[in-house]
């Protein structure tokens, strides 16, 4: 691991203060997302961007009595982090895991810098930093015990959260030296020296969740359970067509039902992210508000989003794959030339659907304005990001609004979009009452951003020897003019870009009123099935095994080519760290075996690099005569760096991510008629069942790379991997999701 | 209306109207959060509890039709986090986002109550109505086996019981 040298502008220093009670609190500031960034690769796939603030800041508290008490600054939605960030610090500190406490952290942006959950960046921007934390304020607590040893502080050493002077047979606990520590000149934190990776105690171990005992015990915990005195119940009514208004509501009426307080229409902005037009309806339990919601009677102005469905989004790709497509966003060497001049050509049409998140929890927020001040209680993912919204729709200073950061029953992307926040903000300076807005599972299901669909022709060309000389590719998209609709953009270096001389990526977009957003891997997530289900069908075109003439493919990198504008293209995927999974994959798959198997079992291979992270997965699948498919297993290797912080959580993201992709796969999808999503709820938009989950076996091609983030990387590949084994499987090639949506029958 | 119900073995007088369903009286009159709501459908099994024993959907079945039935909810699992389930929930590291997991439980302990040593197909037959957004499947299968096992084996009397922990500790 080495340690970057930073810049001697650089602000890192430590706060460091007495609490009650003889304790210790450390607080760091510093900058270093540029030093992170220097150790990973620089293509941010997907990822959320830095936010502004450049600091970043992490609390540890010791008491007296050895406890410690770390800080978890980042929102927890069940990717791990409230575990995995105190036990970089706990690593560094040297303490045991048994004497940590983890508290959650509210929002605040003056000690803390990216409390955000999304683009899996927790561990690369974390990676360094919070282990500096630790280091640091070890540092202090040895410093502390050689003053009052008098001895040099290099002879002194930590363990277990004690220090000890062998050579004098002295020893003295962190609680002890606490106050005395205060004293102690903070080190540089970008100096600090780290632990060799050989001695980590904590970092590699498989640490449970922290919360485990209080989700196994029902203890109140998520945002649905909050609970303030005198509290009222909420609901908030929308419009089903996407950006319509309340011309005229009921209100009058349902505010005199039973349990009923407060009911009153919104009007609302043309902002799907923000406050649109509904009827709130408040009472005093939210069974009651739902009574009284049966009851509204309420004429909505559908708008222009009325004349839109999926039905006609794809009547418009066909035109649009009739036509010149309108903007290119790579072109390398001549398409054209290279295709006339190819000993064979393969072409294919594409297409998967809009899907939602649907995480379990619904969305929900309680929120309270007294005295001018708005207090929230959110499960968000950018809660800082809800802050400014809330600020910017009421009209109120953002330091007027504090956010406590709730854990989240599951985000995948949902919770980045924080229009339950501002709804509830709202209701609740209507009302003056605290307030606990929550939606219905249908609510969720028919007002969610959106995975957005999308359209690809695909045409490829091979010479004798069947190595691929010409790749295009025309999306046909969402968005107007330059701007692509949330999550429906592609980038110039969507593999196989930079592997073929001859290539090209191009859009044409089609407007949209349906609002879409990231879900666990955004773009990646669906262009993932597209571009490796055509290079599936490339490989066989060309003659050759997938794995071999994916091989080949990543042999084949492109000299870069000219700027763009006078800026270098992104850099893209690593071909060396991509052949190492495929490579590991292939092994641990058996995927030798696949001429074997019986006609009806097939294995498909997919790789996707995403988030820094590289996976490849293959797929066992069986589909029946009659064409019911049943994934048997699925191997995944992974390539995120150096270190496995908690294999217990990698695991499980890695299972989790790709078992969300199979339910993709098999039944989901969101259809929009009329401007509106026609699916509802679990009957109509299946989440994966028990019954339905294959083993997954997971693997880890440790490299010499800064770690990187785990909770979205593994989802892409797995997609492609599962249409690729049902052609193995049946000869039958599935060019569009979901699985529900084809006949799969073969005798 | 007032009705009276047993939940946890405690007697609970509450006035709700008559068709409130179950979920909402335990989580919003009888302010016991452990009991979730997911889709309000009988769709997604988060709200799960045992009515004399048996798996039920709170969500959809209205507390008028359960006076006088015993009621328990995950806070009644235990007395103190300690039912095999618990112990082996924390010890496989089950729970993501942990939204789920009460009714996960409240289904694979009325399993092994009538069933202490399921087969793979039994857990499919009690499981599969309850979804998880996350995917836990895996462990959730595996959690319940371990749950088997350590309810077949002679506890020594005395000996603690490290499936409490408020934390994981490194392995």
């Amino acid at each position: 691991m080495t340690t970057p040298t930073a810049p001697v502008t650089r602000r890192a220093f430590l706060r460091v203060s007495a609490i009650a009670g003889g304790g210790l609190l450390f607080a760091s500031v510093f900058e270093p997302l540029d030093a992170v960034e220097a150790l990973t690769s620089p293509r941010i796939n997907g990822a959320v961007p830095p936010a502004d603030d450049p600091r970043l800041s992490a609390y540890i508290s010791l008491t007296p009595d050895g406890v410690v008490t770390i800080m978890a600054k980042n929102p927890e939605i069940g990717q791990g982090v409230k575990t995995m960030l105190p036990m970089l610090i706990a690593e560094e500190l040297d303490v045991a895991w048994t004497q940590v406490r983890v508290q959650q952290a509210s929002l605040d942006t003056k000690n803390f810098q990216g409390q955000t959950a999304g683009g899996s960046t927790a561990t690369p921007n974390n990676w360094l930093p919070m282990r500096r934390v630790g280091a640091a304020a070890r540092a202090m607590l040895v410093g502390a015990a050689a003053q009052q040893w008098n001895v040099p502080a290099g002879e002194c050493t930590t363990e277990a959260g004690v220090v000890h002077h062998r050579s004098s047979n002295r020893s003295l606990t962190y609680g002890a030296l606490a106050s005395a520590a205060v004293t102690i000149a903070p080190p540089d934190l970008a100096t600090v020296p780290l632990k060799d990776p050989k001695n980590f105690k904590i970092i590699g171990q498989r640490v449970r969740g922290v919360d485990n005992h209080a989700i196994v015990t029902g203890k109140p915990l998520f945002g649905i359970d909050i609970t303030r005195p005198g509290m009222k119940y909420a609901t908030f009514v929308k419009c089903p067509v996407f950006g319509g208004k309340v011309t005229s509501a009921n209100t009058a009426a349902l505010a005199k039902m039973p349990g009923i307080t407060h009911a009153f229409v919104v009007e609302g902005g043309d902002n799907l992210g923000a406050l649109v037009g509904g009827v709130a309806i408040v009472g005093d339990s939210w069974w009651k508000v739902q009574t009284a919601r049966k009851a509204l009677q309420v004429q909505w102005n559908e708008g222009a989003t009325a004349s839109q469905s999926s039905d006609g989004f794809a009547a418009q790709a066909k035109a649009l794959f009739a036509t010149a497509p309108q903007r290119t966003i790579r072109n390398d060497g001549d398409v054209e030339a290279a295709m006339r001049a190819a000993a064979k050509t393969v072409e294919a049409e594409y297409s998967y659907p809009f899907i939602a998140h649907a995480p379990l929890e619904p969305q929900n927020c309680t929120a309270h304005f007294v005295n001018g001040k708005m207090e929230i209680w959110a499960p968000a993912q950018l809660p800082d990001s809800g802050r400014q919204l809330v600020a910017r729709t009421l009209g109120l200073a953002p330091d007027d609004i504090t956010v406590h950061i709730i854990r989240s029953g599951g985000g995948f992307g949902r919770r980045l979009y924080n229009d339950f926040m501002v709804e509830a903000a709202w209701i609740a300076r209507e009302t003056g009452v605290p307030v606990k807005l929550l939606w219905t599972r249908e609510d969720d299901m028919q007002h969610d951003f959106y995975r957005p669909g999308g359209f690809h022709k695909f045409r490829a060309g091979f010479d004798a020897n069947g190595a691929m000389t010409a790749f295009a590719n025309h999306f046909a998209t969402y968005g107007e003019g330059e701007r692509f609709a949330a999550s429906a953009d592609i980038g110039p270096t969507e593999f196989p870009a930079r592997f073929v001389p001859n290539l090209q990526i191009a859009t044409s977009v089609m407007p949209l009123g349906v609002p879409t957003g990231a879900l666990r891997a955004p773009r990646s997530n669906a262009l993932s099935f597209a571009f490796m289900g055509f290079l599936d069908e490339c490989a066989h075109a060309a003659g050759k095994d997938t794995v071999e003439f994916l091989r080949g493919v990543l042999t084949n990198l492109q000299p870069a080519p000219a700027p763009v504008e006078g800026r270098p293209q992104p850099q893209g995927l690593d071909a060396m760290r991509m052949r190492g999974v495929l490579d590991l994959v292939a092994e641990k798959s058996g995927w030798a075996r696949r001429a074997s198997l019986p006609k009806g079992t097939g294995l498909g291979v997919a790789f996707y690099f995403s988030h820094r992270g590289y996976f490849a997965e293959v797929a066992q699948v069986t589909v029946s005569k009659s064409g019911d498919v049943k994934v048997d297993k699925v191997w995944a290797a992974g390539d995120v760096g150096s270190q496995i912080i908690n294999p217990s959580g990698a695991e499980q993201q890695t299972q989790g991510a790709v078992l969300d992709g199979i339910g993709q796969v098999l039944a989901q999808e969101i259809t929009i008629s009329g401007g509106r999503a026609m699916q509802s709820n679990f009957h109509d938009f299946p989440l994966l069942r028990l019954t339905q989950a294959p083993p997954v076996e997971v693997f880890w091609n440790l490299t010499d790379n800064s770690p990187t983030g785990i909770g979205e990387p593994a989802l892409p590949p797995v997609v492609p991997a599962v249409t690729n084994a049902i052609f193995a499987a049946t000869g039958k090639r599935v060019r569009s999701l979901p699985l529900s949506n084809h006949d799969l029958s073969w005798s | 209306m007032n009705i009276t119900l047993k939940v946890n073995g405690q007697s609970r007088t509450v006035d709700v109207p008559s068709d409130m369903p179950l979920l909402w009286v335990l989580r919003d009159e009888l302010d016991m959060k452990g009991t979730k709501f997911g889709c309000g459908a009988a769709q997604c099994g988060a709200c799960t509890v045992h009515v004399n024993g048996a798996p039920t959907r709170s969500c959809v079945l209205p507390a008028t039709a359960v006076q006088g039935a015993e009621i328990t909810t995950i806070e009644g699992l235990s007395p103190d986090g300690t039912h095999a389930l618990q112990r082996a929930w924390d010890e496989l590291d089950v729970p993501q986002c942990g939204y789920c997991q009460a009714g996960q439980l409240m289904s694979a302990s009325a399993l092994l109550a009538k069933n202490p040593k399921p087969t793979d197909a039994d857990i499919d037959a009690a499981m599969n109505g309850n979804l998880c957004r996350c995917a836990t499947y895996l462990r959730i299968r595996q959690g319940i086996h371990r749950a088997a096992e350590m309810l077949a084996a002679p506890t020594p009397s005395g000996a603690p019981r490290n499936g409490t922990s408020s934390r994981g500790t490194p392995e």
